[in-house]
């Protein structure tokens, strides 16, 4: 199937020249990296993890997200989502090569990294992160593959693939859930240390996840002759406005607990974050923007008329992909080291050479995307006939 | 280890510790604040113990110096979550660092809620004055931190801060009744940073 | 049925697979005929005197790094710093201190063999050569 990877149009072939290039100069900064050391990032002493941190901790959620439409599909027969299952389990491969590949590039020696299988230690919850996320990797590269062969070949999916789907459905759930047990587990983090944060990363995931599912399906139908289908959109849609909402929702809990409790360690945190700490608040209007996105995409997609016009939907999937970005993929890490543990104020801002690393990993995650989308979507073509 | 803060008023009290403490160790001085490694430094109460400064703090304390280092928590954050066992803990308490099996993942230094870690963000080697060629230096990418001068424990000798510090610190087995440090945690008061978290820190203040 | 012993782009096939396999074997005849003679570790004299290793020359020669590994791992995670070889003498398990006290050339020594085995272990990003320190 992987030769149908290798034929396209010249839109195709110039969509992935671009992200060789970009990957080309991730890869060239990160040689830069390798020699000199992380201290070409701007990461401290204080904020000891930046941008690679969060963008893992981002993407884990988006790759979770697939189990929003396999779960419909396997366990409760909701026959419309067959046609995208597959398309879901493939962003999920896609997004955990890239959170790998994040937690990779932020090794200070990532020569040893052999080091957590040479010296398991189950005490640590990165020992365990390092099991789930490659277990979930592998389970839907087989399970993607192989239902997706079945279905090119006309035949039904083997046997021995039930258990394994039915495995990836918790297994999706557990991903984000160990990655969120990296931080509230650790004592002295006021602003991580809540039960509700695996809630919260699952919640946002669950919206950022499907909303980009939904503009990648409105990409496809664009694209190429595979129409992912208008009700699987809609359902996606619903999907997305019921998780952002309870994304919200859960935020203003913690909000309430800690202004109402008015215990300064838990405060700060979130103090800095919107409305900056003694004097220095670099993530204050970031942290606006993703909260007026997030709240604009509840209006969005809760009301049936905005979310049943695609165009409007669009607008809404955007508004919550980047909402949730900023809140984790920006705010998540570096606001729960400012102030650090002594109460020092000390903000993070990442470098060029980070973005840029940090770019070619996500072109990397795209370039997987895209072969495997190519593959898929052909694939669906030619079962329809109209290839 | 007991800190008695009454003997070590100012900065200045501080310096020779902290002096020696570099130099044995190679540790190196960074113009880039972002990359400082620090093992033992000086911090304002507010710093040392935030959340605990009372709002009429006396004179005395409110602008001293006190000494600040790793804790070696009997039940070390830093320990539990290290994924490679780099972080460990000696049988005799001591909290160690293998920084021959280190990754660099930098989870330690979320753990530990004291900040007493640091990281190499790049090859130090440069950046170290004097080497003392009886102690290695580290590697870019490892973590790093206070070891309790193991190496000079090795030989029967006291930590270098301790030697420095005209008998402000105490050093020993606090598993030991009979110890000279269990004697002065008897005969006074004494606080730890941030206790409420459960973690046992291994070093009393005297305030 | 197609016919199973047709091969399909033969020539292009052909030409690839012997693209491929000088490209693989280019170090081999590159470098044909320029081999360096192996170096000869110098002793130092206080080696030479010593006469005897912690282990047998032959030992040390295929296995000092893992004797090292060993060292590094009791030194710092057991907190031992005293080995007793078999034939019962002691020897503090330093790097900098005990071998490089006896191997003084560090140069003439350990790099020699190094540079021409093509390694770079990474003891000396840390561990100190006395000599360089001065």
């Amino acid at each position: 199937m992987l030769e149908k990877a290798l034929t396209g149009t010249k839109k195709y072939y110039g969509w992935m020249a671009a992200l060789l290039a970009v990957i080309g100069v991730g890869f060239a900064c990160y040689l830069w990296q390798f020699s000199f050391g992380l201290g070409i990032t701007g990461m401290s002493r204080d904020v000891s993890w930046g941008f690679y941190i969060a963008q893992f901790t981002f993407l884990v959620g988006v790759a979770a997200s697939a189990v929003m439409v396999v779960l419909p599909y396997y366990l409760h027969n909701y026959k419309a989502f067959g046609r995208i299952t597959i398309l879901g389990e493939f962003l999920a491969v896609a997004s955990v090569t890239m959170c790998i590949l994040f937690i990779f590039v932020d090794l200070g020696q990532p020569t040893r990294v052999v080091n957590v299988l040479l010296h398991p230690s189950p005490n640590s919850v990165l020992f365990w992160d390092m099991i789930v996320l490659n277990g979930y990797l592998l389970l839907n590269i087989v399970i993607g593959w192989k239902v997706l062969e079945a279905e090119r070949n006309d035949v039904a999916p083997a046997g021995w693939l039930k258990p394994l789907i039915y495995l990836s459905i918790p297994w999706a759930v557990s991903i984000h859930t160990v990655t969120a047990y990296l931080y509230c587990g650790l004592p002295g983090r006021g602003f991580w240390l809540t039960a509700i944060l695996a809630p919260r990363f699952l919640s946002s995931a669950f919206a950022a996840g499907p909303a980009f599912l939904i503009l990648l399906c409105m990409i496809v139908r664009k694209l190429t002759k595979f129409d992912p289908g208008k009700e699987q959109i809609q359902s996606l849609a619903k999907v997305v406005a019921y998780a952002i909402t309870v994304n919200v929702f859960f935020f203003l809990c913690e909000v309430f607990v800690v202004f109402y409790s008015g215990i300064p360690e838990h405060m700060d945190h979130i103090k800095y974050l919107f409305v900056g700490l003694h004097g220095q608040g670099a993530l204050v209007p970031w942290m606006w923007t993703s909260m007026i996105l997030m709240v604009v995409s509840i209006i969005l997609l809760v009301n049936p008329v905005t979310r049943k016009n695609e165009t409007v939907l669009v607008v809404a999937c955007i508004t919550v992909f980047v909402g949730t970005w900023i809140d984790k993929g920006l705010g998540m890490i570096s606001g729960g080291f400012v102030p650090n543990p002594l109460h020092h104020v000390n903000e993070y801002v990442p470098t060029l050479p980070e973005i840029l690393i940090a770019l070619g990993v996500w072109a990397i995650g795209f370039l997987v995307l895209t072969v495997l989308f190519k593959i898929a979507v052909t694939i669906k073509e030619e079962v329809a006939g109209l290839a | 280890m007991v800190i008695d803060t009454r003997k070590l008023q100012s900065e200045e009290d501080l310096e020779p510790m902290i002096e020696v403490c570099d130099k044995i160790h190679n540790i190196p001085k960074f113009e880039n604040k972002n990359h400082e490694i620090k093992w033992l430094w000086a911090e304002e109460f507010k710093h040392e113990f935030p959340m605990q400064e009372p709002d009429f703090l006396n004179d005395r304390l409110k602008h001293m110096s006190f000494l600040t280092l790793c804790n070696h928590c009997e039940k070390a954050p830093c320990v539990r979550v290290c994924p490679t066992k780099a972080t460990f803990k000696r049988e005799d308490g001591i909290v160690l660092m293998d920084f021959h099996r280190c990754i660099g993942c930098r989870f330690c230094m979320a753990a530990c809620p004291y900040g007493s870690r640091s990281f190499n963000f790049r090859d130090p080697r440069p950046f170290i004055k004097e080497t003392n060629p009886d102690f290695p230096t580290r590697t870019k990418g490892v973590v790093e931190k206070c070891n309790f001068c193991a190496e000079r424990l090795a030989v029967g000798k006291m930590p270098a801060c301790v030697e420095a510090s005209n008998g402000a610190l105490t050093f020993g087995d606090l598993d030991d009744s009979e110890s000279e440090v269990r004697k002065v945690l008897r005969s006074n008061y004494t606080i730890r940073r941030k206790p409420a978290l459960g973690t046992g820190p291994s070093v009393f203040y005297i305030v | 049925m197609p016919n199973n012993k047709k091969m399909y782009d033969k020539g292009k096939v052909v030409a690839g697979l012997c693209i491929f396999v000088v490209l693989i074997t280019f170090p081999f005849w590159f470098n044909l005929g320029k081999a360096a003679p192996a170096p000869e570790p110098k002793l130092s004299d206080k080696a030479k005197a010593a006469k005897e290793c912690v282990m047998p020359k032959a030992t040390m020669k295929t296995e000092h790094m893992q004797i090292l590994n060993e060292w590094r791992d009791t030194v710092v995670r057991d907190a031992k710093r005293i080995y007793t070889n078999p034939s019962g003498k002691k020897f503090n398990m330093s790097l900098s201190n005990t071998c490089l006290d006896c191997h003084v050339e560090k140069a003439e020594f350990c790099d020699k063999c190094h540079n021409y085995a093509s390694v770079t272990p990474y003891c000396w990003e840390c561990h100190i050569d006395p000599k360089e320190a001065k």
